[in-house]
């Protein structure tokens, strides 16, 4: 039974500047409605009450069977002046994979 | 002459990346043209910093150990080689390639430097808004280390039509390291949009090397990927109609599937309808990715539109200093422990009046990175304190702080480091295309 996010999807996060960029894709094409439903803008950012971004943008892009997320500001001012141990924010995504589905 | 396919591999994701996967390549690929991807965001204004304390610096550090290794055995099967290691010293760098080629004994091996990316002088003459923060190019002042725009891929074609076994440029966007090769070779115009877009979608999944064939993808028991230790590197197989289909060597780690190129085409992209480079705003919402063998998945249906009027161009610039004290804590009460050497930590910055502009304290292991607010109690906490500071001195006091909680500070405290270091910070604008234009130098070994 499908309960977390890891349980249907796969992540890669990115960054550019003080932006960072977390692409989540479902495991199986069956799966995507779950995985749309899953990763709003709201919830993630409900998920993540330490990060704080600007904005959050989201990209869907059933083609792939993936998700886009944009996170404005998400950085401390960007990779080259965070005082983040984890500046570039590549750990982020990993931490959405706990995310709970919603019921089917 | 334009030929029916061409075979590209990459053969470093960052500046630092493994050389053997390359060396493999070359050797057992049968690759008409190889692309070393190396330059980071920052690293062309360390470069910079770099070259003003040594003129013949300011090129990648690793390039005399990649070509020492990779031309023996390139020029003898004719693969050409394309990077962006000349970093801020592109002159200088095609003329340590030629001193290496000369050395090997390959007379007649010919170097292009890309250069016409540096355009320091006009943005210091120049009033220029900044793209990704508040304020302009003026408000960084003489802080400024450097400036370069983002070219496109046609420096590289006009080196390769003047013959250039080896080309170095300086800042260019990463795709266009492929693309060049590929509209060079394969007859594609630049006002062809889709044919750019499609190229520019080769050469985002290649540029990372590594990162397409399974590299940064493993998760054990979720994503599995076989012998990390030999990860091979990419290359692609690219027909006149843009068509691809990615591969590495057999007997190579790693795995090249739907999923890891499905992971690497969205990697650092923020609207997947317009990623915008020098050549075109390529549009990769209807990117087709098949699996066709083993290890091999061929990617089509990149599009694109007329690329933008400006070029982006990043500043680097001198920001501060970041001091730096780490000290771990472990067994029943570590965390609290690990809080209370933070309280400490404070209120010693007021007290010796430490001029701090910004400060961090994290307990690794809790929520130094983690941003979900877990709790529970770890087996061990590492307190992190990091501070930006104008000067020096303020930025030492970081350090000097967390290693008086030693003798100062709570029970069990252990393994202390501590760090300064001058932070070159980068900010981005943009600028009209016409200001800026790829001139080509050819040397000859």
């Amino acid at each position: 039974m499908a309960e977390i996010l890891r349980d249907i999807a796969h992540v890669r996060t990115g960054d550019k500047g003080d932006i960072s960029q977390i692409a989540i894709f479902a495991l199986r094409d069956a799966d995507y409605p779950r995985l749309l439903a899953a990763v709003t803008p709201e919830r993630v950012a409900a998920h993540l009450p330490g990060l704080m971004p600007r904005a959050i943008r989201r990209y869907e892009l059933p083609a792939l069977g993936a998700v886009n997320l944009v996170l404005e500001g998400a950085l401390q001012g960007g990779v080259t002046r965070s005082l983040s141990l984890d500046a570039h924010g590549k750990t982020l995504g990993a931490q959405l994979l706990d995310l709970s589905l919603l019921p089917e | 002459m334009t030929r029916s396919t061409l075979r590209i591999g990459a053969g470093a994701g960052f500046s630092g990346d493994r050389i053997e996967p390359a060396l493999d390549l070359i050797e057992h690929g049968d690759l008409d043209y190889l692309a070393f991807e190396c330059l980071a965001e920052r690293t062309i204004g360390l470069a910079q910093a770099a070259r003003a304390a040594d003129p013949q610096a300011g090129f990648d550090p690793l390039l005399e150990a990649r070509m020492r290794r990779a031309l023996p055995l390139a020029a003898p099967r004719g693969v050409r080689i394309v990077t962006n290691m000349g970093a801020a010293n592109t002159l200088g760098a095609a003329r340590k390639v030629t001193e290496i080629a000369r050395e090997l004994g390959l007379s007649g091996y010919r170097t292009a430097a890309v250069t016409g990316d540096d355009v320091l002088d006009l943005v210091l003459a120049g009033d220029y808004p900044l793209i990704d923060r508040p304020g302009t190019s003026r408000d960084l002042g003489g802080a400024i280390v450097s400036a370069n725009a983002y070219l496109g891929a046609q420096g590289i074609v006009m080196a390769l039509e003047q013959g250039a076994d080896t080309v170095i440029t300086g800042r260019v966007c990463d795709p266009a390291l492929f693309l060049g090769p590929l509209a060079h070779e394969l007859g594609w115009s630049f006002d062809d949009h889709a044919m750019m877009g499609q190229g520019t979608v080769i050469g985002h999944l290649l540029e990372c090397a590594g990162q397409v064939c399974g590299g940064y993808f493993a998760d054990p028991g979720v994503k599995d990927v076989p012998d990390l230790a030999r990860l091979g590197f990419p290359y692609a197989d690219v027909a006149r109609d843009g068509g691809a289909v990615l591969g590495k060597l057999a007997g190579s780690g790693g795995r090249i599937d739907t999923a890891t190129v499905k992971e690497q085409l969205l990697y650092e992209i923020l609207d997947p309808a317009a990623y915008l480079q020098a050549d075109v705003s390529a549009d990769f919402r209807h990117v087709r990715i098949e699996q066709t063998g083993p290890d091999r998945v061929r990617v089509s249906g990149g599009m694109g539109r007329a690329a933008p009027d400006k070029l982006k161009v990043s500043i680097a610039y001198h920001d501060g200093y970041v001091g730096e004290g780490q000290i771990s804590y472990a067994g029943p009460g570590a965390a609290a422990r690990g809080r209370l050497a933070i309280e400490i930590i404070r209120e010693r910055l007021k007290i010796i009046g430490a001029q701090v502009e910004e400060l961090r304290c994290d307990l690794i292991g809790m929520d130094a990175v983690d941003r979900r607010g877990a709790g529970g109690e770890p087996a061990e906490v590492r307190v992190r304190i990091a501070a930006r500071a104008s000067c020096a001195n303020s930025a030492h006091a970081i350090g000097a702080e967390v290693e008086a909680l030693y003798t100062n500070g709570p029970m069990g405290g252990g393994g202390v480091t501590r760090s300064v270091r001058q932070v070159l910070a980068v900010a981005s604008t943009l600028i009209a295309r016409e200001l800026v234009q790829p001139r080509v130098h050819l040397e000859i070994a």
